[in-house]
């Protein structure tokens, strides 16, 4: 409702001459309503639908930057390459190995830090909260070489403490192709920051009376965490979810810094979207990036749509009444 | 006199100060929270020492944690080593090595130099060596100038500020539309909207990097900063959201007083926005300060161009073998988002609150 709207009170029914003035209303609030989204239009159609139908139309092609001119259709060629190049499933494998790590602890820590940091026992939340969020502040290229110091496997804190402790041979971490994947997930903790706060707000606003209710009932903390709070919760587990999968897809500026898109160590690191862009940027083959940008948005897709419509089974929205 | 009905004689019980056990478990949560942040927090701790020490001192085993450099003497024009021997009579004594050997090693002794060479039983490598306190400021002198500080915080703060400008005004207009103004397919919109989020930039990437490269914008500030003037999902939901909270009746009550749309969204409803037009700002400095994928491609070629993102690891590349010179800089790196963060967090929390937990 605006106030255009509302310029001729105390009518209700409206006569013929009344009809075509709200109509006229209506008519002038839907203008000023695509005026003012005009700036979001335009970026959608010069910067998502334009780019996006012309990357399809170039994955029919053979693009290449080099010869613009001899460019033609092939049809599903680059398709059928695109199902045919073992790097491919390569690195599919290399995101699903970080994802398998990466997904339980993106949402898994955070979770578990805001319930500590909502509990009633905890003295100063209020610094913790910032101590835990502020990293996250903290621009990734400059965390990747703080924490990259730490898990060097000769000089680093961590194989200290761990020959310290008495493991004989601590892990290589940055360069032994299977310690790799724990080495980037620590490195991304500080990034646990925002997924923890979003959990934090949502935890302040369960109701006590419920957590009440199931004191009385006799139950444990055990049995609150999974009957009272993660239920009232799911609606933002499912929204950190969404947003961690399709981040993860994406996954490549870290393995880009750390070893200047080598792959190293052993193609251990050739995430899908850093085949993607060598393929783009370094060998220019512009027809074959665009078939796997292709791939890429089929997979997320997919994975979005089933996440979605299994949430109606698990997810529960308090405010529904909006 | 006036009958007065006796009180029932009521007392609260005494208020509880101090419960023991409470006390405890609260102390135990505490603790246990603060080894955790500490451990959260160590690669900071790690990056300032490292960044004030010197390599000497990471390549000699058996240096301590904090700064420090070894001893050295000054003998005869050459600077030798100053190691901890131990002497026949028990006690230890600092000597300065002339000649390393495996069995026996000669030292002079830098407190009566004329008073011959000392020669020593035993290896010179299993000794150790005193160390002093040593902080390596001018580490930060050298890192400044290597990553050319001033010219790289004035790229990432100038192309930070034109991207907040940009995307603070359209993504409040853009907001204000879905907020406040009824229009056919404003629901369809507003889903497209949110869905651009699930979009991988890969498909989108190169035929805009193209169109960048054929109107000449590749190599300039251009295509990291005009784009955010056509707002942003993230943004956009987040001050709409706001707008929902705040109830219509002053718009309309100067919307009867003769005031047009825009003048209701300047006059009335921004000033009752500035904690979320905050966190908006400070949400898109703190995201182009991070930005390292659209400047390396836009700029690769443009070092003098660059922002902070793109120069820390063409620096960490050059200097590769020196790690507290990475570490300085990295510090230099982090250090204007931090202090910000920590100027303005009330701004911050508020905004990843509303976006984050209002679905």
């Amino acid at each position: 409702m605006t106030a255009l709207s509302q310029l001729t009170p105390g009518q209700s029914e409206p006569t013929p001459k009344k009809r075509s003035r709200a109509m006229r209303n209506a008519r002038r609030e839907a203008l000023w309503g695509y005026f003012f989204i005009l700036p979001f239009i335009l970026g959608l159609l010069i910067f998502t639908l334009l780019p996006t139908l012309a990357t399809l139309m170039m994955s029919f092609s053979d693009f290449n930057l080099s010869g613009i001119d001899e460019t033609s259709f092939v049809g599903l060629l680059n398709y059928k390459t695109l199902f045919a190049d073992s790097q491919i499933w390569h690195s599919l494998g290399v995101t699903l190995k970080y994802a398998l790590i990466a997904l339980p602890v993106g949402l898994i820590i955070p979770l578990l830090l805001a319930i500590v940091l909502n509990s009633s026992y905890l003295y100063g939340k209020s610094i913790f909260r910032t101590l835990f969020y502020f990293p996250y502040i903290v621009p990734f290229v400059a965390a990747i070489f703080v924490w990259a110091a730490l898990l060097n496997s000769e000089t680093g804190w961590i194989n200290d403490f761990l020959s310290w402790v008495g493991i004989a041979e601590p892990p290589r971490w940055l360069n032994d192709t299977t310690w790799i994947y724990p080495a980037l997930v620590i490195l991304g903790l500080w990034g646990i920051g925002n997924a923890m706060l979003i959990f934090l707000a949502s935890l302040q606003g369960v109701p006590t009376a419920l957590y009440d209710a199931a004191k009385i009932d006799g139950a444990g903390w055990w049995s609150t965490l999974f009957n009272v709070t993660l239920p009232l919760i799911s609606s933002v587990i499912f929204y950190n979810l969404t947003l961690a999968i399709v981040g993860l897809f994406q996954y490549f500026t870290v393995p880009l810094v750390l070893n200047q898109g080598t792959g190293a160590p052993g193609g251990a690191t050739m995430f899908y979207n850093l085949y993607l862009y060598k393929t783009f940027f370094t060998y220019n083959d512009m027809a074959y990036g665009a078939t796997q940008a292709w791939l890429l948005f089929a997979i997320i897709l997919t994975v979005t749509l089933v996440l979605f419509s299994t949430s109606k089974y698990w997810v529960y929205y308090a405010a529904e009444a909006r | 006199m006036a009958v007065t009905t006796a009180k029932p004689i009521t007392r609260k019980p005494p208020r509880i100060r101090f419960k023991p056990d409470i006390f405890l478990r609260k102390m135990a949560l505490t603790l246990f929270t603060l080894l955790i942040a500490f451990l959260f927090l160590l690669p900071f701790f790690n990056m300032v020492l490292t960044s004030l020490s010197t390599t000497a001192q990471m390549m000699e085993p058996g240096a301590p944690l904090y700064p420090a450099l070894p001893a050295t003497f000054e003998y005869d024009g050459k600077e030798l080593d100053v190691y901890e021997v131990s002497m026949p009579d028990g006690s230890m004594r600092d000597l300065a090595i002339v000649k390393k050997g495996r069995q026996e090693t000669t030292f002079i002794d830098p407190q009566d130099v004329d008073g011959g060479e000392i020669v020593w039983e035993g290896a010179w490598r299993t000794l150790e060596r005193p160390w002093s306190v040593s902080p390596a400021w001018s580490n930060y002198a050298e890192a400044w100038d290597g990553i050319d500080f001033p010219i790289v915080f004035r790229n990432t703060l100038l192309i930070a500020l034109i991207g907040v400008i940009g995307t603070v005004v359209s993504s409040t207009l853009v907001a204000y539309g879905f907020a406040r103004f009824r229009f056919p397919g404003r629901n369809l919109f507003f889903t497209i909207l949110l869905a651009t989020v699930f979009l991988p930039f890969a498909v989108t990437i190169v035929p805009t990097y193209a169109f960048f490269a054929a109107i000449g914008w590749v190599g300039s500030w251009l295509p990291l900063t005009i784009p955010h003037f056509f707002s942003n999902a993230y943004n956009v939901f987040l001050l709409r959201q706001y707008f929902m909270t705040i109830p219509v009746d002053l718009d309309e009550a100067a919307g009867i007083d003769g005031a047009g749309p825009i003048r209701i969204l300047w006059s009335i409803l921004l000033p009752q926005c500035k904690p979320v037009l905050l966190a908006v700002a400070l949400f898109h400095l703190v995201f182009a300060w991070n930005d390292y994928f659209g400047p390396l491609i836009y700029l690769s070629a443009k070092f003098e161009l660059q922002p902070i993102a793109v120069a820390l690891p063409r620096f960490n590349n050059l200097y590769g073998s020196n790690p507290p010179l990475i570490q300085a800089a990295s510090l230099m790196a982090m250090i204007v988002p931090v202090i910000l963060f920590f100027l303005a967090q009330k701004a911050f929390i508020q905004g990843v609150v509303i976006t984050g937990v209002d679905k």
